[in-house]
């Protein structure tokens, strides 16, 4: 059983490791063209919005599109405190205080 | 983002203040990975993993949502080959995040920029990129920041798997730190109206495609598109400004 499992986590962690690796060791230090480095510039704010927005509008199992999830009602403030104060503790702490807030009075239980 | 204070950080400093401007600059992480962690340990030991067996694996793979994906996978009685499938999938989308941060990583040796590259994920990435961007940082910072993300990684879950939640659900709102985090960086990364649009239309995308195809392939495909499209639209305005200056 300890075998087997630690067998499977050592897979998944190569599997893991190697996507991670691979890019860094090839690419570190060496120039791109420029359309590359241009293209590359663009990868941060669109994971960033991948990551974000389907944890903002999308919810259940089987998942379905929903504007009015806690997450969306608490980002839209959240986003202009991060806008306005270009403040990382300011908006991660005012963005918990503020879904703490929805937990308790908007979305009880 | 302001900087923490006056001094000037710079990568010749002793480690001890390396050290401590890295695990400073890990707290939204931190704070975003205990219930997170913790909520990882409870379904893991529910789903038959020792304390033990769950922080090797979060050493080994280091990847919350595939970890997720694989202990249910395993309750369910998939295979390995299954299951490390899934995590290659899940997990591929840090391959565009380990090639946009070559860039910031030139002169590093070998063997450090392979024990980097573990610690690699979304949150560090993100808090990295940024702090490389917009103020003195350096590899060894970042480094630090990478590690001290991973213990508390291993530690909520391990956590979690020994003495069950602890927090109470929702607790001060900590279920959304990471996303606050995010969308702070997120803005950040707004420098002009092209990364706007890349933003939009790869949150747009990222959206249909999760509804569409389920699982998270969702993840690439919409960073890639949404990248090659605002670079696309970018090279068609400048051309077109281009040609009208000329004429």
């Amino acid at each position: 059983m300890l075998t087997d499992h630690l067998l499977i986590f050592l897979a998944m962690g190569i599997v893991t490791y190697l996507p991670r690796w691979v890019p860094l060791y090839v690419l570190a230090g060496r120039d791109l063209p420029g359309i590359w480095v241009a293209w590359l510039e663009l990868i941060p704010p669109a994971i960033l919005s991948a990551l974000i927005a389907p944890a903002l509008v999308t919810t259940g199992s089987p998942k379905h599109f929903d504007l009015l999830t806690p997450e969306f009602l608490v980002a839209v403030p959240t986003f202009l405190i991060a806008w306005k104060t270009r403040s990382l503790a300011a908006t991660v702490l005012s963005g918990m205080f503020l879904y703490w807030l929805a937990g308790l009075f908007l979305f009880p239980g | 983002m302001t900087a923490l204070n006056s001094r000037s950080p710079s990568i010749h400093d002793p480690l001890s203040r390396i050290f401590e401007d890295g695990v400073r600059a890990a707290w939204p992480i931190c704070l975003g990975y205990l219930p997170i962690g913790l909520a990882f340990g409870v379904i893991a030991q529910k789903g038959g993993l020792t304390p033990f067996e769950i922080g090797i694996m979060s050493l080994l793979v280091f990847a919350g949502s595939s970890q997720f994906i694989a202990v249910s996978m395993m309750g369910a009685g998939a295979g390995l080959p299954a299951i490390v499938m899934t995590t290659f999938m899940v997990n591929f989308r840090h391959f565009l995040m380990s090639s946009t941060m070559a860039a910031y990583l030139r002169g590093v040796k070998k063997t450090w920029l392979s024990l980097y590259a573990y610690g690699i994920t979304d949150e560090s990435f993100a808090l990295n990129l940024t702090r490389f961007q917009e103020e003195p940082w350096d590899w060894k910072r970042a480094f630090v920041v990478n590690q001290t993300a991973n213990i508390a990684w291993i530690g909520s879950t391990v956590l979690g798997g020994v003495g069950g939640t602890l927090l109470p659900a929702g607790a001060f709102g900590m279920d959304f730190a990471l996303l606050g985090m995010f969308l702070c960086l997120l803005v950040f990364q707004l420098k002009g109206i092209f990364h706007g649009v890349t933003a939009f239309l790869s949150g747009v995308s990222a959206v249909a495609f999760s509804l569409l195809f389920g699982g998270n392939g969702h993840i690439v495909a919409a960073s890639l598109l949404g990248a090659t499209l605002g670079l696309a639209l970018k090279k068609i305005f400048f051309r077109r400004k281009g040609g009208e200056k000329s004429c």
